[in-house]
């Protein structure tokens, strides 16, 4: 997923999280991004300080990555991303839509296209934490 | 956890007036191009139209439009590349002519990345090429995209509506607007189509004759506009879908 885009939709939720939760300010936001979506952490980072709002001004983003894991459904081979060759247009192709993965790759073990991501999927808010509003 | 691209979407969607989605229960009764020559007919009216094509595995549309060697652009998201006066966004910038087989929830995945990143802009129509069926495509639809309002394809074959009146009674059963059927390569003097369509207080919005000089204005889009098959919509598009 593009950075920009990716930051625009954690902005946004992590302060819908914060309405609902009765947060005044948010402290701490904690996401954890998968490797599949191949972002730029220092873009990421750069574009969550432009995008922030009122209530995230003083949040802490904490990003952890996690690891992609593939297995194939035919032979239940399973291998990591980052031990795959992939030249620039299939990186830039899967950097976008992650799914794409299945045009490019196929199980090293069998040859089939028929794999399931395991981890490293997505990008998902974990927590937000803050100081709650008084009354 | 929270997925954060699913409160993106409907900010995505935000200055978008209307969403048609053009479907069928059944494949290979022409939606592809029946959505390319509604989106077209209606840039060539004046309206801004974006057109997405969300038939991830079979992708068609880019081969009627006759698309080749054109990307998006990169601002603040994915900026669709306008084509014959259409914002144009489909999987085939990111996968080419390579097959992408995709099980159901990874096409549902790939959905959401796309919905999320797309920046639209202001529309007055997006129209959207679905895929056959009645499974993820449909129900992520109309999960994600409150607003859309839904054309119905078919021919005029009893097997092909046997599925297309399932899906009929699916969106009405959900209270989904359904703009109207339009039967499909019509070649006898049947009305069971329209018949069984007004008998559920759906529009039929017409038929279009078997068009033999359809394969030929593939890749052509000013052809295609003008041979039956184009004007017969055109006439349709006037006729039935209030542009106000």
């Amino acid at each position: 997923m593009h950075e920009w885009a990716l930051a625009e939709a954690v902005i946004k939720t992590a302060s819908q999280i914060a309405e609902k939760e009765g947060l005044d300010n948010v402290s701490e936001v904690n996401i954890r991004l998968g490797e599949l979506q191949q972002v730029d952490i220092e873009i990421f980072k750069f574009a969550l300080s432009q995008l922030k709002a009122p209530k995230l001004e003083k949040a802490q983003f904490n990003i952890r990555r996690d690891e992609a894991k593939l297995r194939c459904r035919v032979c239940s081979y399973e291998w990591t991303f980052s031990s795959v060759e992939l030249d620039e247009e299939a990186r830039e192709a899967v950097h976008f839509v992650p799914e794409i993965a299945h045009a490019f790759m196929k199980c090293p073990q069998c040859g089939s296209p028929d794999f399931e991501v395991v981890s490293g999927r997505g990008v998902w808010i974990e927590s937000v934490k803050g100081v709650k509003r008084h009354g | 956890m929270v997925d954060p691209r699913i409160p993106l979407i409907s900010e995505r969607l935000r200055e978008i007036r209307r969403v048609i989605a053009v479907s069928s229960g059944k494949g290979g009764v022409g939606k592809s191009l029946v959505a390319s020559v509604l989106a077209l007919t209606l840039a060539k009216k004046g309206y801004k139209v974006g057109f997405f094509d969300t038939d991830f595995t079979s992708p068609s549309s880019h081969i009627i439009l006759g698309v080749s060697n054109i990307q998006p652009e990169e601002m603040n998201g994915i900026v669709p590349p306008t084509v014959h006066g259409l914002k144009y966004m489909s999987i085939i910038y990111y996968a080419g002519d390579r097959a992408s087989p995709l099980r159901g929830a990874e096409f549902s995945n790939a959905l959401i990345e796309l919905l999320a990143v797309t920046v639209w802009g202001e529309l007055d129509f997006l129209i959207i090429d679905m895929p056959p069926g009645i499974s993820d495509a449909t129900l992520d639809v109309l999960r994600l995209i409150k607003k859309a309002e839904f054309l119905v394809v078919t021919t005029s074959s009893r097997l092909a509506f046997e599925t297309v009146r399932k899906f009929i009674d699916l969106l009405l059963e959900l209270n989904v607007p359904v703009l109207g059927v339009i039967e499909n390569m019509k070649m006898t003097n049947s009305d069971f189509i329209r018949k069984e369509t007004e008998e559920k207080g759906i529009k039929f919005w017409g038929e279009i004759p078997f068009d033999k000089n359809l394969e030929e204005s593939i890749g052509d889009v000013e052809r295609l506009l003008n041979i039956e098959f184009g004007k017969a919509l055109e006439r349709m598009i006037g006729e039935k879908i209030d542009l106000n």
